[in-house]
């Protein structure tokens, strides 16, 4: 177990270096000189400009200036905001919590949907439950996030008038009002990957109940419910959790469009307002932190896989 | 004599190729024939787009704003008072066009990536592996977002982030499907009787790995089309006044209330041809490779 995690460890270390290196290029992408921009009124000046220039290492090689970056990224300093006029970190540390409340409801609801669904699905096989399953899960993969989004708004705020169409409460502040403003946005994010683990039950139930061990249960008469529950899924959980663990990219992702749609104050939220402002050290800060999350999340999910799996436990 | 054998010899059907089989088990299909038909339906609206659209797609009148569905407006009218028809008639090329033109740029980069780490392996494999799985580190659409702002919000640029955030997906299925191929026999054999590395490549290793590729794409397509409708959304894709219709419900985001209908169907549209590239994918895949699941 220890040799695994070390063997794990060692392999992000590439990972991240990479993700460095394209997160640092998107700088280099930027139209426009960042100095100009930063200048301001005295953008005309270019005594000023030169200024800048110099105190950023804008006028060094590259790579020098991969390398200035790269330590200041590693002592926690992401850039400051052109627009808002604070620490890229700060700003990320402060949206965060908005998104992890919305990214673990949205998990929840996923679960809740995706993994009964892909047992029915798998458990009667070629039948009208079977076929409801599947046509559920095509429906979640196939639906655009912030349409489903606008939809919900529509029906359940507008016309229904049951829960406020936008807006965000921290729970720390009142639970109830936070539960009521997120559980629409955590609904509509967590359906895509509703979708998908209800594909991945499936498939992992279908192999698992064709396993010797599901027959020698039936066959010690077992009923049919401790079959399944008791042995097929136990089993069958073990690639899902992994495969599940795999989709905070698409939770990320999704949250960029559920916070803009429903106004929701996190990570999505703040990319998507640094983007119509061209606050490029902004769009860059959330883009390797959300890389760091999604790096260090997979490799909490490979751990948990390695702690469940017991022949990888015993390795 | 040769008359008599023939007489007397059983007469079997010929062996159906691979393709023809695939093509049987695809055509069985239902699901996969409704996704065709789908597909089929809104890339004819796309290209008889001018012939089908009522009123031009940027055409306003302020005489009718926010006019719900009637007979003279099938899906009502906008803010501005264009004709919602048109406009979902004539979005319907931005969406499959950068569908198509960024699954194909992704395809143009991560397989002969694919290909070649699974064919030269070692550090080649490597390195490109590493930067695979670092550039899939960058939630898609974040990174899909971010490449776009800097480039410039327009479909080109739109098409070109989401064709760069896409290829590290082809690149795995291209390297996967490679080192599978490398261990049959006819490559062995291929080897055997003096075919240098490039033509090995090319020609026995590139066409045994299209279906999976094939496969890949279709699907692909169904995620590039939410992905340029998301950044179409969010003001990165196709400018106002050239319909799109990610932007389409961004507007009508905003007269939710007064005009429900301009949220509907713009949408419907997306999920409608989302949902048949889907069902193709997942209908060819099924005829491709049978022996899955």
């Amino acid at each position: 177990m220890r040799r695994y995690l070390a063997s794990r460890l060692v392999q992000i270390v590439p990972t991240l270096f990479l993700v460095s290196v394209i997160v640092f290029g998107l700088q280099e992408l930027m139209p426009g000189d960042p100095a100009v921009l930063i200048a301001g009124d005295s953008a005309g000046d270019p005594q000023v400009v030169a200024q800048i220039r110099h105190e950023l290492l804008l006028d060094a090689p590259v790579p020098l200036q991969y390398l200035h970056w790269l330590g200041q990224v590693l002592h926690g300093n992401l850039g400051f905001s052109w627009r808002l006029q604070e620490p890229v970190a700060a700003l990320v540390l402060q949206k965060l919590p908005v998104t992890a409340q919305l990214a673990a409801m949205a998990f929840f609801f996923s679960v809740l949907i995706g993994v009964p669904a892909g047992i029915l699905s798998a458990v009667k096989r070629n039948t009208a439950w079977d076929w409801l399953a599947n046509a559920v899960g095509l429906f979640g993969l196939s639906i655009p996030t912030f349409w489903l989004g606008i939809v919900l708004i529509l029906v359940v705020s507008v016309w229904l008038g049951w829960l406020p169409p936008s807006g965000y409460v921290s729970p720390t502040q009142d639970l109830w009002r936070s539960l009521a403003t997120t559980i629409m946005p955590a609904f509509v994010l967590g359906n895509a990957i509703a979708a998908i683990l209800m594909r991945h039950t499936r498939s992992a139930m279908l192999i698992a109940l064709r396993q010797d061990y599901v027959r020698t249960a039936r066959a010690k008469g077992l009923s049919e419910t401790v079959v399944v529950l008791r042995h097929a899924l136990r089993n069958a959980l073990i690639p899902v959790v992994t495969l599940g663990g795999l989709q905070l990219g698409t939770l990320l992702s999704g949250a960029v469009l559920t916070e803009q749609v429903f106004s929701v104050p996190g990570f999505g939220k703040l990319v998507v307002d640094a983007v119509y402002n061209r606050d490029y050290p902004v769009i860059q800060g959330v883009v390797l932190t959300t890389a760091l999350l999604y790096v260090l999340l997979n490799l909490l999910t490979d751990l948990l896989y390695a702690l469940i799996n017991p022949r990888l436990r015993t390795a | 004599m040769t008359g008599g054998i023939g007489l007397l010899a059983p007469t079997l059907p010929a062996p159906k190729s691979e393709t023809r089989l695939a093509l049987e088990r695809f055509l069985r299909h239902r699901s996969a024939t409704v996704g065709l038909a789908l597909i089929v339906l809104f890339v004819g609206v796309a290209i008889l787009a001018p012939a089908l659209s009522p009123y031009g797609p940027i055409a306003t009148d302020w005489g009718a704003i926010r006019l719900p569905p009637s007979f003279a407006h099938w899906m009502g009218t906008d803010e501005i008072g264009r004709d919602e028809l048109g406009r979902v008639i004539f979005g319907a090329r931005a969406s499959l066009l950068a569908g198509v033109v960024s699954v194909l740029l992704a395809a143009a980069i991560g397989v002969p990536a694919g290909l070649a780490a699974g064919f030269a392996r070692g550090w080649t494999d490597v390195l490109l592996s590493r930067l695979v799985d670092a550039m899939l580190a960058i939630p898609f659409l974040v990174l899909a977002i971010a490449l776009a702002a800097v480039l410039g919000p327009n479909l080109k640029n739109a098409m070109i982030a989401i064709g760069i955030t896409t290829a590290p997906v082809f690149m795995r299925v291209a390297r996967g499907s490679t080192l599978d191929v490398m261990t049959r026999d006819y490559i062995e054999a291929a080897r055997a009787v003096g075919n240098p590395a490039w033509r090995i490549a090319v020609r026995y290793v590139l066409p045994n790995i299209f279906p999976p590729v094939l496969v890949q794409a279709t699907l692909s397509i169904a995620t590039a089309i939410i992905a340029e409708a998301s950044l179409s959304f969010l003001g990165l894709g196709e400018q106002p006044p050239t319909p799109a219709w990610g932007a389409m419900l961004n507007a009508a985001q905003q007269f939710l209330t007064q005009a429900p209908w301009l949220a509907m169907f713009p949408g419907a549209a997306i999920f409608l041809t989302v949902l048949g590239f889907n069902l193709l994918g997942d209908g060819l895949r099924d005829a491709l490779d049978p022996h899955r699941g």
